[in-house]
């Protein structure tokens, strides 16, 4: 699954646009994600902070 | 805020207030919905625009301009410094803006003129029926109420969702999706009339690193990389990191802004029934440059125009509403992006030992006139190889 370390996200938006699935969403300063996310990191690796992983949970 | 507006604006930046701002002017009513709980903040932006093409929407104000530029110059990976004077001696080029009073006063502006504003207002969905964009859900604070409206402009940016939830592919491509971090900083020594930018693969792989100055002492300092460059221990934060402790050590950071920029090719489509897409959620963005608010504004403008032009003959179909399209595409800007397209393609494939080449030859000519057009002429001019080698593209410089 995708967790989101939010004491470094910047709520850019950066991982949105990328994302395949929509499953991303920037809420003011709150990245949500949807059930939809598949995992695929996509977003991890473009964030430019570093503030998602994809984790085995 | 009405339930019921002609023109409803997803987006309060430099996209949806001027489309919102020529929407009233045509007599229609409109309303920016921003999501944010304030116009201009926080800044995704490096902040800078050409002269010119500032000036065609807005006369500049020393309110919301930063710094005035005279020149740039360009560092190449082996260190030479490359600089770019303006042919008028002390004559502008450009300006570094500050954003965030910047979009409050094009905000501003569309609200005198008679547009509506809502903030902290996000649009949660689309109002399809049949497959047509007739308003958005808006959440205000968790409470969620319907705007109808007879043409829906999505301006909602690099992060745009409103055009997907349409059925609209909006998804950036990895290697296209430029990662990037700036901080504003104060107390750096720097020529407060230049931007800079620095290139070669390890200081901003299949990107740039900019120093963009916002006052004598104090500048904005970032970097943007191919997403596909990006990843653990090597991302744009490290990549900037890294340059300002060697560049800036004594520097002090008085702000931090990450963002994403888009440097694809536009949207295949930007318009569907009721809807026109406009701005960065549109990927107008300039692929070499990475610059996208006149991009923006000249968009929003035209987005706005062809809205009132259908709803005034009654059709706001996407047959109707393509002359937005296709009108953008044909524009300077339009053409502009696709020849740009074409040399950030190129130029990303280049070694670091190619762009020193390339940057030492320019750096032996005058510049007679000083664009990001007449510099790309020049460097192939002086690389006559280059003509061979981005066929056709240059041919149409010349």
């Amino acid at each position: 699954m995708l967790k989101v370390h939010r004491d470094i996200c910047g709520y850019c938006g950066c991982c949105v646009s990328v994302c395949p699935e929509g499953a991303l969403e920037l809420i003011d300063a709150y990245l949500s994600v949807e059930k939809t996310c598949t995992s695929c990191g996509v977003c991890a690796k473009v964030c430019p902070l570093g503030a998602l992983e994809v984790t085995n949970e | 805020m009405n339930n019921k507006y002609d023109v409803l604006v997803i987006g309060g930046g430099p996209a949806g207030a001027i489309a919102a701002k020529t929407a009233v002017e045509k007599g229609l009513s409109a309303l920016i919905v921003e999501k944010r709980p304030a116009i201009g903040a926080p800044v995704r932006c490096a902040e800078g625009i050409g002269k010119e093409a500032l000036q065609e929407f807005i006369d500049p104000d020393p309110r919301w301009i930063s710094a005035e530029m005279t020149g740039a110059g360009i560092v190449a990976p082996d260190g030479f410094f490359m600089k770019l004077e303006s042919a008028m001696a002390g004559g502008k080029v450009g300006y570094v803006l500050d954003r965030k009073f910047f979009d409050r006063e094009l905000v501003w502006k569309a609200a005198e003129a008679g547009a509506d504003v809502a903030v902290k207002s996000r649009a949660c969905a689309p109002i399809l029926e049949d497959g047509v964009v007739k308003g958005a859900k808006i959440d205000y604070c968790g409470k969620v109420s319907s705007v109808k409206a007879q043409v829906v402009i999505a301006a909602d940016g690099v992060e745009s969702k409103f055009s997907k939830w349409c059925g609209i592919d909006t998804t950036v491509p990895v290697r296209e999706i430029m990662s990037s971090v700036q901080y504003v900083m104060a107390d750096i020594d720097i020529d407060p009339g230049a931007t800079i930018f620095y290139l070669g693969n390890d200081v901003a792989p299949e990107g740039y690193l900019w120093v963009f100055p916002k006052g004598k002492r104090t500048a904005n300092v970032g970097i943007g990389i191919s997403g596909r460059k990006s990843g653990e221990g090597h991302r744009a934060k490290d990549y900037l990191d890294k340059f300002v402790k060697k560049t800036f050590p004594n520097g002090k950071t008085i702000e931090y802004i990450p963002g994403g920029v888009s440097v694809c090719r536009p949207l295949e489509c930007t318009v569907a029934d009721g809807l026109v897409i406009a701005g960065d959620a549109a990927r107008v963005v300039d692929p070499l440059t990475g610059g996208g608010i006149y991009n923006a504004m000249y968009t929003g403008k035209l987005a706005a125009e062809t809205a009132a032009d259908c709803i005034g003959k009654g059709d706001v179909s996407k047959k109707a509403l393509m002359s937005y399209d296709r009108e953008w595409r044909a524009s300077k800007m339009g053409k502009s992006i696709e020849r740009n397209y074409h040399i950030k393609e190129y130029l990303i494939r280049q070694s670091d030992e190619k762009l020193n080449e390339i940057i030492h030859s320019v750096s032996k000519l005058n510049l007679a006139e000083f664009s990001t057009m007449n510099l790309i002429k020049e460097i192939i001019k002086a690389n006559p190889k280059l003509v061979l080698e981005l066929g056709a593209l240059a041919a149409s410089l010349r």
